[in-house]
C-alpha cells in the first residue's frame, strides 16, 4: 500500500525534519523578539509603545502567506537581500530556509507578544509596587519580577502559539523550502492513485509532532504555576 | 539632634487629586530623625495616599516633600536610589510570589546595592531570624501564614538598610490572632531608633510605640500629638467621634 514510499526521491524523514528546524528556530526567535515587543507595549516611554503596537497590529492581521512570499519576492529577489553565502553550493536552499524562518519570526513574535501582555497583566500590581519600592528600575522589575510570572502564566497559551507555528512551517512551502509541504504536493502530483493515502500520511506524521508538544507544555505549565 | 540636621521627612503644601476628589489637602509633616509616627484616621482619609507619596507610588499634583533633605526626584534612576533608601511594607505584603523567602530578602540587596550572593544570604538569615522565620526560608510567599509574610515583607525591606520604614496598614489584612507578632516586630525596630512613619488602625501601637500621633480626617492633618494627650484629651471634634466609634466597642 505504501509502496510508493520506496522511492528514493521522496525523503520523508528530510522533509520533517526541515519541519522540525524551521519550527525551532522560528520559536526561539519569536520568544525573543515576541518578549522584547512586550516589554515595549508595557513601558513608560510612549515612542517605544507606540511602535510595539504599531508592529503588532500591522503584522499580526497580514496573512502568513503574504510576510513569507514578501520576504523571497520583495527582500530577496527585489531588494537583492541575501541571507545565505552565494559561494556556497546550497546557498539557494539556505536563503530561502532563512527567509522563512525571519517571515516565520516576524508574524509569529506578535501573538507571543499578546499571549506574553496577557500574562503581564495576571500579576498583581502589588508585586511591581514592591519591586520599585525596593529600589529595582524598571527594566530590573519587568525582568526579575514581572515577566518571570507572566511567563509562568502563559505556557499553554504559548503552546498554542508553538503548535501553530509547527503548523504554520507549511506556508513555506511556498517559496521553495524542502519542508514536509512541499514534499507532499510532490507526491499528490507523482502519486494520484494513492492521494488519500498521502493526505493521511502527513496529517498523522503532524498529528504525531504536535500531540506530545502540547502534553510535554501543559505538564509544564502545572508545574512552574504560581501559587498566591 | 543639631538644627542643621533635616528632617528625615518633610512634607510642605502638598495637595493630591483622584480626578475631582480632593485627597490630600495642604499638608505639611516633618518626621525627625528616631521618630515613630503614627498616622490614624477614618478609612477614605487620604492616609494611606500620603504615606505612598513619600516613596513617589502615588505621584502628588502640587507641593514638596523631601527625604531626609533631598526633594523626590521624578521618575528615573534617581528616583530608585532614593526608594533604596526607604524601606516599605504593604497591606497585602507583596511578596515576590515566584521567589522563596530567602530570595525574596535577597533580592534587592544583590541586584541594586550588588552585595554578593553569599554576603547577601547571610544578612537575609540573620534579619529571617529576626523576625523570626528563619524556619521558612525556603518555602514560598504561599505556603507561609499571613503573619509569618508580612514578617518576611519587613525582613526584606530592612535588608535594604533603609534610613527610614514607611508602613501601610501592615496589619489590616491579617487575622486577629496574626496581628500581635507583626506588632510585636515593629515595636522591636522602634526600639532600635528606626525612623518610621505607620499607618495604621492599631491603637495599642500608637500608645506603646509612637512618640506622635497624627489624625488624619477627609485629606486634612486635624491633629498632631503626643499620644496620649491624644488619647486622653483629643482637641477636634472629628478625632472626638473617630475615637469614640473605635475605643467603646
Amino acid at each position: 500500500m505504501f509502496d510508493f514510499l520506496n522511492n528514493p526521491d521522496y525523503d520523508l524523514v528530510g522533509a520533517f525534519w526541515t519541519t522540525i528546524q524551521l519550527t525551532f528556530w522560528s520559536a526561539i526567535g519569536s520568544l525573543i523578539w515576541g518578549t522584547l515587543l512586550a516589554g515595549m507595549r508595557v513601558s513608560p516611554v510612549p515612542l517605544m509603545r507606540a511602535f510595539g503596537t504599531t508592529y503588532v497590529n500591522i503584522f499580526r492581521n497580514t496573512p502568513l502567506t503574504v510576510v513569507i512570499l514578501f520576504t523571497s519576492l520583495g527582500l530577496s529577489s527585489t531588494l537583492g537581500i541575501q541571507l545565505a553565502s552565494s559561494s556556497s553550493p546550497t546557498s539557494l536552499a539556505d536563503n530561502s530556509f532563512r527567509l522563512a524562518i525571519l517571515g516565520f519570526i516576524v508574524y509569529t513574535s506578535t501573538f507571543v507578544c499578546e499571549s506574553l501582555r496577557a500574562g503581564i497583566n495576571t500579576v498583581p500590581v502589588g508585586q511591581a509596587e514592591a519591586a520599585r519600592a525596593l529600589g529595582l528600575s524598571f527594566t530590573q522589575v519587568l525582568r526579575l519580577i514581572v515577566l518571570p510570572q507572566a511567563f509562568r502564566s502563559v505556557i499553554a497559551p504559548l503552546a498554542n502559539v508553538l503548535i501553530a507555528l509547527l503548523k504554520n512551517t507549511t506556508v513555506a512551502a511556498v517559496i521553495g523550502v524542502g519542508e514536509a509541504a512541499l514534499l507532499m504536493s510532490t507526491m499528490i502530483e507523482n502519486e494520484s492513485d494513492s492521494l488519500f493515502l498521502v493526505f493521511a500520511l502527513f496529517a498523522v506524521i503532524f498529528a504525531a509532532l504536535v500531540l506530545p508538544l502540547g502534553l510535554l507544555l501543559g505538564w509544564v505549565a502545572k508545574k512552574v504555576e504560581v501559587k498566591r | 539632634m543639631t538644627a542643621a540636621t533635616p528632617p528625615m521627612i518633610k512634607a510642605a503644601g502638598v495637595n493630591k487629586f483622584f480626578g475631582e476628589l480632593h485627597v490630600l489637602k495642604d499638608i505639611n509633616l516633618e518626621v525627625p530623625r528616631g521618630q515613630v509616627v503614627v498616622v490614624l484616621g477614618p478609612s477614605g482619609s487620604g492616609k494611606s495616599t500620603l504615606c505612598r507619596a513619600i516613596n513617589r507610588l502615588e505621584p502628588i499634583n502640587s507641593g514638596e516633600i523631601a527625604v531626609d533633605g533631598k526633594p523626590l526626584p521624578a521618575e528615573g534612576k534617581a528616583l530608585a536610589a532614593l526608594r533604596a533608601d526607604v524601606g516599605m511594607v504593604f497591606q497585602s505584603f507583596n511578596l515576590f510570589a515566584h521567589k522563596s523567602i530567602v530570595d525574596n530578602v535577597m533580592l534587592a540587596p544583590q541586584k541594586v546595592r550588588k552585595v554578593p550572593a553569599a554576603e547577601a544570604r547571610k544578612t537575609a538569615m540573620e534579619l529571617l531570624e529576626r523576625v523570626g522565620i528563619t524556619n521558612q526560608a525556603d518555602k514560598y510567599p504561599a505556603q507561609l501564614s499571613g503573619g509569618q509574610q508580612q514578617r518576611a515583607a519587613i525582613a526584606r525591606a530592612l535588608a535594604m538598610k533603609p534610613k527610614v520604614m514607611l508602613f501601610d496598614e501592615p496589619t489590616s489584612a491579617l487575622d486577629p490572632e496574626m496581628v500581635q507578632e507583626v506588632l510585636d516586630t515593629m515595636t522591636g525596630l522602634a526600639k532600635d531608633g528606626m525612623t518610621m512613619l505607620v499607618v495604621t488602625h492599631e491603637m495599642g501601637f500608637a500608645r506603646r510605640a509612637a512618640h506622635r500621633v497624627v489624625f488624619m480626617s477627609d485629606g486634612e492633618i486635624v491633629e498632631d500629638a503626643k499620644p496620649d494627650e491624644f488619647f486622653t484629651e483629643p482637641k477636634s471634634d472629628r478625632a472626638k467621634d473617630f475615637l469614640g466609634k473605635i475605643l467603646t466597642h
